[in-house]
């Protein structure tokens, strides 16, 4: 059988692979897709210590999560939009009005 | 046995994704690796036996809020990312961090992992969830209903075309 620690190497992972994405990737739609993974990877770690210590507390909050994810997601790329109507880019190197 | 080819063919195919994600230049091709990610996901929530929290992942994640992700990119018509040098702090922060982080993992699992408990074959029934939802968390789970009309409400007005009520 699969040891939980697996699972949480496995969540590290894809949450350092959404920070590498993050600060590498200049597309703000990429960026933001990047932090969707975080989440994702915040949940499987909540699942991962949810069946390790059999308690149901972690799915629950995992719920929480994708709810405010999905919130998140909607405004995130209402923000997107209005980015791509003002400055004509997604490049956020170009969003830099408030930069010294 | 075949629950351990399970969770690697899984992890490999999420882990690959998430490469993916990274290293394409087309914000079309990174929308649908992070897909593949998270329908590898839904895979390993099986696997830890939440079925529902798995049908929820494939359902909103990979169905509702990749499908905003793809529109998005459509109706800006996004194209090709271009080349710019890296920011000195991905370099200079992110790295360092990266580091830290896979030498921690190392340590993590190197040590005291073990007493943690290994996987069963038993499902979380979905009945002792909800209910667990509804009466202990019924409270934070009505928050969340305005946290919605909330974002509703904020994208609509964020998206709304100037020049109308303005």
């Amino acid at each position: 059988m699969v040891p939980i620690s697996y699972f949480v190497v496995l969540s590290a992972l894809l949450f350092g692979l959404g920070v590498v994405g993050f600060l590498f990737r200049r597309n703000i739609i990429t960026m933001f897709m990047s932090i969707e993974l975080m989440l994702n990877a915040v949940n499987l770690a909540f699942v991962a210590f949810s069946r390790a210590f059999d308690q149901l507390q972690g799915q629950v909050f995992v719920f929480f999560v994708i709810v405010v994810a999905a919130a998140e997601a909607a405004v995130g790329l209402a923000i997107v939009i209005l980015i791509a109507r003002n400055r004509q880019t997604l490049n956020v190197e170009r969003v830099n009005l408030l930069k010294l | 046995m075949i629950v351990t080819i399970l969770f690697f063919a899984l992890a490999l195919i999420a882990v690959s994704g998430a490469v993916s994600l990274i290293v394409q230049r087309h914000p079309i091709h990174s929308a649908l690796s992070l897909i593949v990610v998270m329908v590898a996901l839904a895979g390993l929530y099986l696997l830890l036996g939440a079925q529902f929290i798995a049908a929820v992942q494939v359902i909103v994640y990979a169905g509702a809020i990749m499908v905003l992700f793809v529109f998005v990119i459509m109706l800006l018509n996004a194209g090709a990312e271009e080349r710019t040098n890296v920011s000195r702090m991905a370099a200079y922060i992110g790295l360092p961090l990266s580091v830290v982080l896979a030498a921690g993992l190392a340590w993590w699992t190197a040590s005291g992992s073990q007493a943690l408990s290994a996987l069963s074959g038993d499902v979380t029934p979905t009945r002792s969830l909800s209910m667990m939802l509804f009466q202990e968390y019924a409270f934070p789970f009505e928050l969340t209903s305005i946290l919605v009309l909330i974002a509703i409400l904020g994208a609509l007005t964020l998206a709304k075309r100037e020049g109308g009520a303005e």
